[in-house]
C-alpha cells in the first residue's frame, strides 16, 4: 500500500463529533411489544378508535411478516422484545417562546450547531424539533397557519385534523407494505404533518430535526405530507444523535403525497452515530419512504445526504401515477469505517409522459460496504416515460466495497431508458495535483470528494448544502492532520 | 537555491536517474533536453515529490534545506511549482474556487494575509490577462473539457498567481500550436525576475526559441551527458540526438 493510500486511510478514520447524552427526564413504556404496547401507546396519546383499529391491523400483519434478508447488510439478529417503544420528555409544556424550553434542549441543540433561535432569526425556518418521541416545539405556526398550512407533529394532527389522516394515512406506503413500515405503522410514536392547501407555495423551507435521545429507545417516526392541486413545499429533515453503545433501531415511513400540478421537494441530511471504529454501537437506520405522484404534472424530488448511521436500508422512491408526472432522486451515500448502506430507489412510472432521473453518489472509506440498489419500472400504460440514471461509486482506500444493483422492468416498449454507471478510486493524480498547488492531503482530498458530490449539493437549500459539506468532511476526516 | 548530487531514481526497482548533479542559482533558466525515455519527465516529479519515484541515492538541497524532507503540499507552500504535461481534470470543483483555495494556502505560509473576495477576483483577472484566458473560464470545472492548449495556459496562469521561487515546466509546449507557444513563454518571460528560478523540460529546441536559456543540459540514459548554454540547444536542433547517443557509446565504450 502506498503512503498516500495510508494517508486516507488515516483521514477516514474519525470518531463521530456528536457523540453526548442529554438528560431529560422521560416517560416511557417498558420493554417489548404485544397488542396491549400498541394500545398503551395509542392511548397514551388519546388517539381516535379509527386510528387504534389501523395500528392493531399492522401489527398483527406484522407478525406473520418476516424480516427481509435480500438487502446486502449484515447484522446480528434484533431482539424486538428488548426495545422500548414509547418515550415522551416528562415535561410537556405548551411553549409560546423559547425561554420556556427546557434549557438543557437547548445546550443540547447548541451542540449540534443547531441553535433555534439563531435557525428563527437567520434562516426564517420553522422548526418542528423532535426529541425523541414527543414534539416540542414548533415555531411560525401562526404565519403558516394564516396561509392555510398545517405544520405540526402528527399527535396534534391526529388530534386536531382526523379527517385528513384518516384519508391520507397508509395511502402511499400500505401498513402491510414490508416489514419494518408494518412495524412502524403499529407503533409509531409521534412525527411531522405538512398539509399545504390548492394554490399556496409554502414560503419557507419546513425543517424538522429529529435526534434519538433515550437509551435503548427504537424510533418510530411518521411523517406524512400533502401537497394539494398548484402548491408547492421544500421540507427538510436533519439528523443528529448521541453516541451509543446499544445498536438503535430507528423505523420511520414517509409518506408524500402530490395533487396536480403539485410539487414536493424532500431533503434530507442524515448523521446517526454510526458505531466506532469497529464497528460498534451505532444506529440501524430501516426507513421507508415513498412518494405519490398522484395528479397530473406533479413533481416530488428526493434529496438525500446519508453519512450516518451504522446500517442504512433506505429507498426513498416515487410512484409516478399521473401523466406528465415527475420524479427525482439525489443522493450522496457515505459509508466509513464499518459503516454498511444498501440505498437507492425506486421510480414506478404508470402515467403517460412521466419522466424520472436518478443521480446517486457513493462514497465508500475504511472497511465500509456501499451499495446502490434501484428499481425503474415502466408500466404498461406508461407511454412514453422517460427514465436518466447514473450512479458512481468513489472508492477510498483499497478495504471498501461498492455494488451497484440496477433493476429494470419494462412493459411499454415506447419507454426511453438511459443508465450510466462507474466506479473510481479517489485519483492519486488529483490528490498530487491539488497538494502541488499547496493544499494539504485533507483538504485536497474534500475538495475532490465535493466536487464529486456537487450535483447532489446543488438541489438542497443554501444552508442545507452548506452544514452538508461540512458533514462530508467531519465524515471523512481523520485523527491524523 | 537549489543543488542536486548524484540522484538516484528508481520507479519500481528500475532505475531511472543514474547519478544527476544540477545546480540553479536564483533567476536562472535552465532547460534540460533529452530523447524520450531519458528520465527528463522523472526529473521534474521527482523534484515536486511524488511518491512513486523512489530515490535511491543522492540529495537535493532548496534554500538550504533538504527537500527530499519535504511532503508534496509543504514544497509547494515554500515555492515550487510544477507545470504537468497533463494537466488531471477534477469534475465538480470550479476553477475560481480551486485557484482561491490554492493562492490564500501559499499566502498563509508565507506569512501574508488571505485575499478577501474582491481582492482575489482582481488578482484573478490581472493574471488572466497576462495568460491571455477568458474570465469564463473560471466558473468551468477544474481543466474538465478544457483543449489542450486551454491547460496549459492554465497551468501558466496557476504559476502566475502562486509566484513560485522555482517553477519546473514538464513539456509544457508538448502537444501546443504556435500561438500556444507563444503564450506560454510569453508568460515565462515575464515571470522572469532575479529571483524566480525555471527548470524547462522540453524535448524540442522551439520553445526556446522564445525562451532563452541561461544553460542547457542534455539528459540521456539518467545522466546529464552533456551541458553548455543556449547554444546546445540549437546544435541538437541541427543535428537531433544521435551524436549525442554515439558520444555517450564511445566514451563507455
Amino acid at each position: 500500500m502506498s503512503d498516500s493510500m495510508q494517508t486516507l486511510e488515516a483521514h477516514t478514520r474519525s470518531d463521530y463529533k456528536y457523540g453526548f447524552t442529554s438528560n431529560i427526564d422521560t416517560d416511557k413504556l417498558p420493554k417489548g411489544l404485544n397488542e396491549d404496547t400498541v394500545r398503551a401507546i395509542s392511548a397514551k396519546k388519546n388517539e381516535p378508535e379509527f386510528l387504534l383499529e389501523w395500528r392493531l391491523k399492522a401489527f398483527r400483519q406484522w407478525q406473520e411478516m418476516t424480516e427481509p434478508n435480500w438487502p446486502n447488510v449484515h447484522y446480528p439478529p434484533i431482539d424486538y422484545q428488548d426495545i422500548i417503544y414509547y418515550a415522551a420528555p416528562k415535561k410537556k409544556p405548551k411553549l409560546k417562546s423559547l425561554d420556556e424550553v427546557d434549557p438543557e434542549l437547548l445546550r443540547t441543540f447548541e451542540k449540534l450547531g443547531i441553535p433555534l433561535d439563531e435557525q428563527k432569526l437567520l434562516a426564517g425556518v420553522a422548526v418542528d424539533a423532535v426529541i425523541d418521541s414527543v414534539s416540542v416545539k414548533t415555531t411560525y405556526k401562526e404565519k403558516l397557519a394564516e396561509l392555510g398550512i398545517i405544520f405540526c407533529s402528527f399527535s396534534e394532527a391526529v388530534q386536531d385534523h382526523p379527517e385528513l389522516i384518516k384519508k391520507y394515512l397508509g395511502t402511499v406506503v400500505p401498513a402491510n407494505d414490508n416489514y419494518f413500515a408494518a412495524l412502524n405503522s403499529a407503533v409509531f410514536s409521534d412525527g411531522s404533518f405538512v398539509y399545504i392547501p390548492k394554490g399556496v407555495r409554502c414560503p419557507m423551507e419546513l425543517s424538522t430535526y429529529f435526534r434519538i435521545n433515550e437509551r435503548d429507545t427504537g424510533q418510530f417516526e411518521r411523517t406524512l405530507v400533502v401537497a394539494e392541486e398548484g402548491s408547492y413545499v421544500s421540507y427538510l429533515e436533519g439528523c443528529t444523535a448521541p453516541m451509543r453503545d446499544e445498536n438503535q433501531l430507528h423505523a420511520a415511513v414517509v409518506e408524500l403525497v402530490a395533487l396536480d400540478d403539485a410539487e414536493i421537494k424532500y431533503s434530507t441530511v442524515q448523521n446517526w452515530y454510526p458505531g466506532d471504529k469497529d464497528g460498534k454501537g451505532g444506529i440501524y437506520n430501516f426507513v421507508t419512504k415513498r412518494g405519490l405522484c398522484e395528479g397530473k404534472n406533479s413533481k416530488i424530488c428526493w434529496t438525500q445526504v446519508e453519512t450516518g448511521s451504522a446500517i442504512t436500508w433506505k429507498y426513498p422512491s416515487c410512484v409516478l401515477k399521473g401523466d406528465n408526472s415527475i420524479g427525482e432522486f439525489y443522493s450522496v451515500a457515505v459509508t466509513n469505517n464499518r459503516q454498511q448502506a444498501d440505498t437507492g430507489t425506486k421510480m414506478i412510472h404508470l402515467g403517460k409522459n412521466t419522466r424520472s432521473t436518478i443521480i446517486s453518489k457513493g462514497i465508500s472509506a475504511g472497511f465500509s460496504d456501499n451499495s446502490y440498489r434501484g428499481l425503474v419500472k415502466i408500466g404498461k400504460k406508461a407511454e412514453n416515460a422517460h427514465n436518466f440514471s447514473v450512479c458512481d461509486s468513489l472508492l477510498m482506500g483499497d478495504k471498501c466495497g461498492a455494488h451497484t444493483f440496477p433493476y429494470l422492468e419494462v412493459e411499454n416498449n415506447t419507454a426511453k431508458v438511459e443508465h450510466e454507471a462507474t466506479t473510481s478510486k479517489i485519483g492519486e493524480d488529483q490528490l498530487f495535483y491539488l497538494m502541488q498547488r499547496g493544499l494539504s492531503e485533507e483538504d485536497a482530498v474534500n475538495m475532490i470528494v465535493n466536487g464529486y458530490c456537487k450535483e447532489v449539493f446543488n438541489e438542497l437549500p443554501m444552508e442545507f448544502a452548506v452544514e452538508a459539506q461540512k458533514l462530508l468532511a467531519i465524515s471523512l476526516e481523520g485523527s491524523v492532520g | 537555491m537549489l543543488n542536486i548530487k548524484d540522484l538516484q531514481v528508481s520507479i519500481e526497482d528500475k532505475e531511472i536517474l543514474r547519478g544527476i548533479n544540477l545546480d540553479v542559482k536564483p533567476g536562472e533558466v535552465h532547460a534540460i533536453m533529452g530523447p524520450n525515455g531519458s528520465g527528463k519527465s522523472t526529473l521534474a516529479n521527482v523534484l515536486a515529490g511524488r511518491e512513486e519515484y523512489e530515490v535511491t541515492g543522492g540529495s537535493i538541497s532548496y534554500e538550504g534545506e533538504d527537500l527530499l524532507e519535504l511532503e508534496v503540499d509543504e514544497r509547494a507552500r515554500a515555492g515550487i511549482f510544477l507545470a504537468f504535461q497533463y494537466p488531471v481534470e477534477i469534475p465538480g470543483v470550479s476553477t475560481s474556487n480551486f485557484l482561491k483555495s490554492t493562492v490564500n494556502a501559499v499566502r498563509v505560509e508565507r506569512g501574508q494575509e488571505e485575499l478577501n473576495a474582491v481582492e482575489m477576483l482582481k488578482f484573478i483577472r490581472e493574471k488572466l490577462d497576462l495568460v491571455g484566458m477568458d474570465q469564463k473560464f473560471l466558473k468551468r470545472s477544474l481543466n474538465e473539457g478544457f483543449s489542450g492548449g486551454e491547460k496549459k495556459r492554465n497551468e501558466m496562469l496557476q504559476m502566475a498567481l502562486l509566484e513560485p521561487k522555482l517553477a519546473v515546466l514538464d513539456e509544457t509546449d508538448s502537444g501546443l500550436d504556435i500561438d500556444a507557444l507563444r503564450i506560454v513563454a510569453d508568460a515565462v518571460n515575464k515571470l522572469r525576475n532575479e529571483n524566480r528560478s525555471f527548470i524547462i523540460v522540453t524535448h524540442y529546441q522551439r520553445l526556446l526559441e522564445y525562451i532563452v536559456p541561461d544553460h542547457v543540459h542534455v539528459l540521456y540514459n539518467g545522466r546529464i551527458v552533456k551541458s553548455g548554454d543556449k547554444n546546445l540547444a540549437l546544435q541538437l536542433e541541427d543535428k537531433g540526438y544521435d551524436w549525442i547517443k554515439e558520444e555517450v557509446a564511445a566514451l563507455e565504450g
